[in-house]
């Protein structure tokens, strides 16, 4: 099971109801995405920051988890400030920096770090099986929420088979060098990772058909909406339709 | 005379079995179990014991034959599901059966499954805990237990679905002494109970069991 850090700890966020959490984290994408004033996304990105400092969560975790969104965003800004067309504000030998393409990468960082943030502080603090119930009682059909359930499950699969692998490759003395037996060993690790986790997927949801799985997920722990959720609901909403009308 | 003529509840007829790339793990293998029965399942690693438990559940599909359970001939995946339902796999394997975070989720999974509602769903769930000396465990995460945790734990879930028959497969393994003793006296307070035990620990077959049947050479006999 991927650890489910986030869900454990106990919150404001951590004890709303999930189907508030995941219609306020669309909301505020759905919004962040197509807003390109700048001072509504700045604005979005404090109430991320905001949002995950009420979440209460360990401070290192959350931006380990940045980082690795970050390392794909810096691709971005290697590429976009040289490839825009524009006015140039520098110039590097034959290639030129745009205003224009800066902008651009500017824009896309701060779009997906409040969405990831948002993300993190709203879903990640609800177990996957809270999450997908909720998805349920939104009325997504069965099939996207078992879609969403198995891409969870199956990403978890291979991770732990990965891990199991690697440590019997550890425990039997590898270490990873510049020759032929290190390439093919990695080769063979990949290839056992897979299909060792197709296996696996697959008896897991063996495991499930015996226990009565017909398609549906029910859950233990009820969701009884309460009137402190639908509130919390509709302020944080009414904050983000506020970032829309700053100036 | 009756006796003999009662219907068998699992039953196989003639049924081939080969995975893919292997020889036959069963050619015409013929098998009858009755309810009420209670018997351990013998034989050499690799003899096919897991495979007749993952037959009957419909998880692998026959090349041949004819399986017959409760009465009713169950050829396709929906023939299986009531089959499911009234049948608790424990498997070898933990690890393939535990997949929720919590305990207490994954024990509820099946009676929620089963249509319980929510009360029964926690009387069941804590009743289960109690009677297998879980208590306590609701909300451990499943992937952290010890192993001899998760054997304790994928029994309970599948105690939880309160099924007429039970195919537990390696249930000591992992187990301390002490906790084999409490699922001895478990089995043994339920004498409605039918289930089938594959085990290498003769002293624990002897214990829960009436009969012993030897898979030998994609064969079954009792011995
Ligand atoms: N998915 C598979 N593909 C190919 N062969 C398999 C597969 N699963 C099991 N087998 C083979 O089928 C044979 C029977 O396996 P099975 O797991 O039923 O044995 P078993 O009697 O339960 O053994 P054990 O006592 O070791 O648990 C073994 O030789 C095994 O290698
Ligand atoms: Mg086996």
């Amino acid at each position: 099971m991927i650890k489910e850090k986030f869900s454990e700890g106990d919150s404001l966020f951590h004890r709303l109801d999930p189907r508030v959490k995941i219609i306020v984290a669309l909301f505020f994408s759905v919004i962040v995405a197509v807003s390109d004033k700048y001072t509504s996304l700045w604005g979005a990105l404090f109430l991320a920051v905001a949002a995950v400092i009420v979440a209460r969560l360990r401070t290192k975790e959350v931006i380990s988890r940045l980082l690795v969104v970050n390392s794909f965003i810096f691709l971005l800004w290697l590429m976009l400030p040289f490839t825009f067309q524009g006015e140039r504000v520098y110039t590097l030998g034959s290639l030129g920096i745009c205003q224009e393409g800066i902008k651009y990468a500017l824009l896309i960082t701060i779009k997906s770090n409040s969405i990831i943030l948002v993300g993190i502080a709203l879903l990640s603090t609800s177990s996957i099986f809270n999450l997908v119930h909720a998805l349920r009682h939104l009325h997504l059909p069965d099939k996207l929420v078992q879609l969403f359930f198995f891409t969870y499950r199956y990403i978890h699969t291979i991770h732990s088979e990965y891990i199991r692998l690697n440590n019997a490759l550890k425990i039997r003395g590898f270490k990873p060098q510049t020759n032929l037996h290190t390439y093919k060993t990695y080769a063979y690790l990949v290839a056992m990772m897979l299909v060792r986790s197709y296996d696996r997927s697959k008896r897991v949801y063996n495991a499930m058909l015996c226990r009565g799985f017909k398609g549906k997920f029910w859950t233990l722990n009820h969701f009884v909406s309460k009137k402190a959720d639908f509130a919390a609901g509709i302020v944080m909403i009414s904050c983000i339709m506020g970032l829309v009308l700053l100036p | 005379m009756k006796e003999i003529e009662k219907e068998a509840v699992i039953k196989f007829v003639d049924l081939s079995f080969t995975y893919p790339s292997r020889d036959y793990i069963f050619k015409k293998f013929s098998f009858n179990f009755f309810k009420g029965e209670r018997i351990g399942l013998v034989g050499l690693n690799g003899s096919g014991k897991t495979t007749l438990f993952h037959l009957i559940m419909g998880l692998l599909n026959p090349s041949g034959g004819k399986i017959e359970i409760f009465g009713k001939e169950r050829k396709v995946e929906n023939d299986f599901m009531e089959v499911r339902e009234r049948i608790g796999l424990l498997f070898q394997d933990p690890d393939d059966q535990l997949f929720s975070p919590t305990v207490a989720e994954d024990i509820a999974f099946g009676p929620l499954n089963l249509r319980k509602n929510h009360q029964e769903t926690k009387k069941i769930l804590k009743e289960t805990l109690e009677t297998l000396g879980l208590a306590g465990f609701e909300d451990r995460i499943t992937y952290n237990l010890s192993y001899g945790e998760k054997r304790l734990v994928s029994l309970a879930t599948v105690w939880a679905m309160q099924p007429e028959i039970l195919l537990l497969d390696e249930p000591t393994i992992w187990l301390d002494e002490g906790t084999i003793e409490k699922i001895v006296q478990i089995l043994n307070s339920h004498p409605h109970l039918s289930y089938i035990i594959i085990s290498h620990d003769k002293k624990f077959l002897k214990e829960t069991t009436n009969c012993i049947y030897l898979m030998d050479n994609g064969k079954i006999r009792k011995i």
